[in-house]
């Protein structure tokens, strides 16, 4: 009897410390790079047995819960500028990269054959192009067959780093939009339906013939959606694929001395699709030790087999001399795992 | 003191403190909502309750589309739900064949139990697309919203209305019959006034859960802060605001006006049922003039 009971109880505790053992880390923030994060932390788990635990709960949630030290780190998909950062004390550096496509629902018009100047986007998404077939979309598709019906502009009804990201691109192709709509993560949309979350969109774009809205660039080929030829930043075309997203990356200027503050909309090159955004990661200063056990992650993951998750997730991983870098500023800041 | 006595005083006292905890509850957080709302209150004071712009980006913020939205979506909700709701119950109660009532009573109560996600569901796959066939536009907005919330509280209104007429004596309903009254007399004369006081709680219930609904709202109303020109255009409420933007509310204000609209939806739905609550109350109290009501229409038959 007895004998039974203690097994049991070493048993339990077996259990128990199986639960609980090793390195717990919590991270909570941004929602666009919450489905790599989640595949990061299960191979660290495998690999190490240290468990990371990432809520995703948006980036204002993130910064709002790093800034009061509820969590070991946080994520957000707009960058905190150095004033920021020092006034709450937090480090931050880039973890990945996604781009945003401008996804559309109209019949018989397939992927990649819809070209939309940038600054026609903004007035679409603006309401001052209001129909499929108004002369300035034709013009840049003149062997199209664009109806004569009317355009659903489809946006977030949440505030997200997607519409901050999407936005300041907006901003950055249309003064008007820039004066009267502007850039933020929500923002008082001038026309349109708003959906929840990425998913949202992708589905009220999906069942609403003739709408336009824009998504993550992995919920556009997870869902076999159309997406518009746009223009880089002087004007080429450029179509919504891998080696274009890549090649707007590749200018991304990050330096330590900024905390890598830096915008990936709109970079200049021939072949740079021109809505590339990064996702960060906020550290607080003053917790040496879990930093330690936070960058021994993010260390981990940069590597090759982070870097496959990356891909078949369709996130761009960031090019090495970044990723050097980044190992550089934990060495500065005394980080470093 | 014997021991009876005590039990019976810790069980009093103990009842009692369950009773002042709900009371205390609800103020507690009432007082949460007003600290909480206080910033907003402040910057923008009762011009809140009307402003038409919400524009987190630039700090401004104005609560009238996520108001009017509510109510509009519910007013359609309750004119389209109640007549159906009533009528479903006097069927149920009166006219159908008792072979009939067991099972479409049962399937009626099911309907109440699907969640609301279920409905927003459905409401998103199937009704728009076929609202948007209908009347055009998108398919989304304060009718649809207002549809759908109808679907969800219909059972409410129609299983407590009709276990209150059911709640008729059977005595009454015979006098009247043998009276001389038509089973249209005896449903409108004897069964709705004396189940009346049901009927309009399970009204102001279904009410209640319309006007706080948020999932199945948050799909089909479009979340638009505009007001809009018809009610076949996308709108948003007050529970669809909260539910879809307090996650990312990164300034004080954003943060606070939100919960200024919490507040405002705590007031509105506490003003709502009390008040009705009260009226509800005064009816009952008042069973002297039912007695001398019935005696008329008493003397109303015998004359027919």
């Amino acid at each position: 009897m007895f004998g039974k009971i203690i097994t049991g109880m070493f048993l339990a505790s077996a259990l128990v410390s199986n639960l609980f053992g090793g390195d717990r880390l919590t991270g909570a923030g941004a929602s666009f790079p919450a489905p790599l994060y989640y595949d990061w932390a299960y191979t660290y788990k495998k690999k190490t047995g240290n468990r990371v635990n990432y809520q995703s709960i948006g980036s204002g949630g993130g910064i709002k819960q790093i800034s009061k030290r509820m969590v070991d780190f946080g994520a957000s998909d707009k960058p905190l500028k150095s004033a920021e950062l020092e006034k709450k004390g937090l480090l931050q550096f880039p973890a990945v990269i996604g781009s945003i496509v401008v996804v559309f629902n109209v019949d018989g018009i397939a992927d990649a054959q819809l070209k939309l100047k940038n600054s026609v986007v903004a007035d679409i998404f603006a309401g001052k192009i209001t129909k499929w077939n108004d002369s300035r979309i034709k013009a840049d598709n003149p062997t199209l067959n664009l109806p004569n019906t009317p355009i659903t502009v489809v946006h977030r009804s949440d505030g997200s780093g997607t519409t901050y990201n999407f936005s300041y691109y907006l901003s950055g192709s249309s003064e008007d939009w820039k004066s009267s709509v502007g850039t933020g993560k929500s923002l008082d949309w001038p026309v349109g339906l708003g959906g929840k979350g990425n998913e949202g969109v992708t589905n009220l774009v999906k069942q609403t013939p003739n709408s336009i809205g824009y998504v993550e660039q992995a919920y556009k080929s997870r869902n076999s959606m159309t997406a518009a030829v746009l223009q880089t930043a002087s004007g080429k075309w450029v179509e919504a694929k891998e080696e274009n997203f890549k090649a707007a990356a590749a200018y991304a200027k990050w330096t330590i001395e900024d905390n890598f503050y830096q915008m990936l909309a709109l970079q200049p090159g021939d072949t740079s699709y021109p809505i590339v955004a990064s996702t960060f990661i906020l550290l607080p200063k003053e917790k040496a030790n879990t930093n330690k056990m936070v960058t021994a992650f993010y260390d981990y993951s940069f590597g090759r087999r982070g870097d496959r998750s990356a891909d078949k997730l369709g996130y761009i991983a960031l090019p090495e001399a970044t990723k050097n870098m980044i190992r550089n500023y934990w060495k500065k800041h005394g980080v470093n795992p | 003191m014997s021991s009876y006595a005590l039990k019976e005083r810790v069980f009093h006292h103990l009842t009692k403190f369950f009773a002042f905890l709900v009371l205390f509850f609800l103020v507690a957080i009432f007082v949460v909502l007003l600290v909480k709302a206080y910033p907003a209150i402040e910057a923008f004071g009762f011009d809140f309750l009307t402003d038409e712009k919400w524009a987190p980006n630039l700090g401004i913020f104005g609560g009238f589309p996520a108001i009017y939205g509510s109510f509009i979506s519910t007013l359609i909700a309750m004119l389209l739900a109640v007549p159906v709701a009533i009528g479903i119950a006097i069927f149920l109660s009166e006219v159908a064949p008792s072979r009939l009532k067991s099972p479409m009573g049962v399937s009626i109560e099911l309907l109440a139990a699907i969640p609301s996600v279920v409905y927003g569901m459905w409401g998103l796959f199937y009704f728009a697309p076929l609202m948007r066939d209908l009347v055009g536009g998108n398919g989304l907005g304060l009718f649809t919203a207002g549809f759908i919330l109808s679907l969800m509280i219909l059972p409410f209104i129609a299983a407590i209305t009709r276990d209150s007429l059911n709640t008729t004596p059977q005595i009454l309903k015979e006098s009247a019959y043998a009276l001389g009254a038509t089973k249209w007399d005896v449903i409108k004369d004897v069964m709705i006034p004396y189940a009346k006081a049901g009927i309009i709680g399970s009204v102001i219930l279904a009410l209640g859960r319309a006007f706080g609904e948020t999932m199945a709202v948050t799909f089909v109303m479009g979340n638009v802060h505009n007001v809009p020109d018809s009610i076949f255009q996308a709108a948003t409420s007050i529970p669809a605001t909260l539910a879809n933007e307090f996650n990312e509310a990164d300034t004080e204000l954003y943060y606070s006006s939100l919960f200024f609209l919490a507040l405002i939806l705590f007031i509105i739905s506490f003003a709502i049922i009390s008040l009705a609550k009260f009226h509800f109350l005064k009816r009952r109290k008042k069973v002297s003039d039912r007695k001398h009501k019935w005696h008329k229409l008493v003397k109303q038959w015998r004359r027919k």
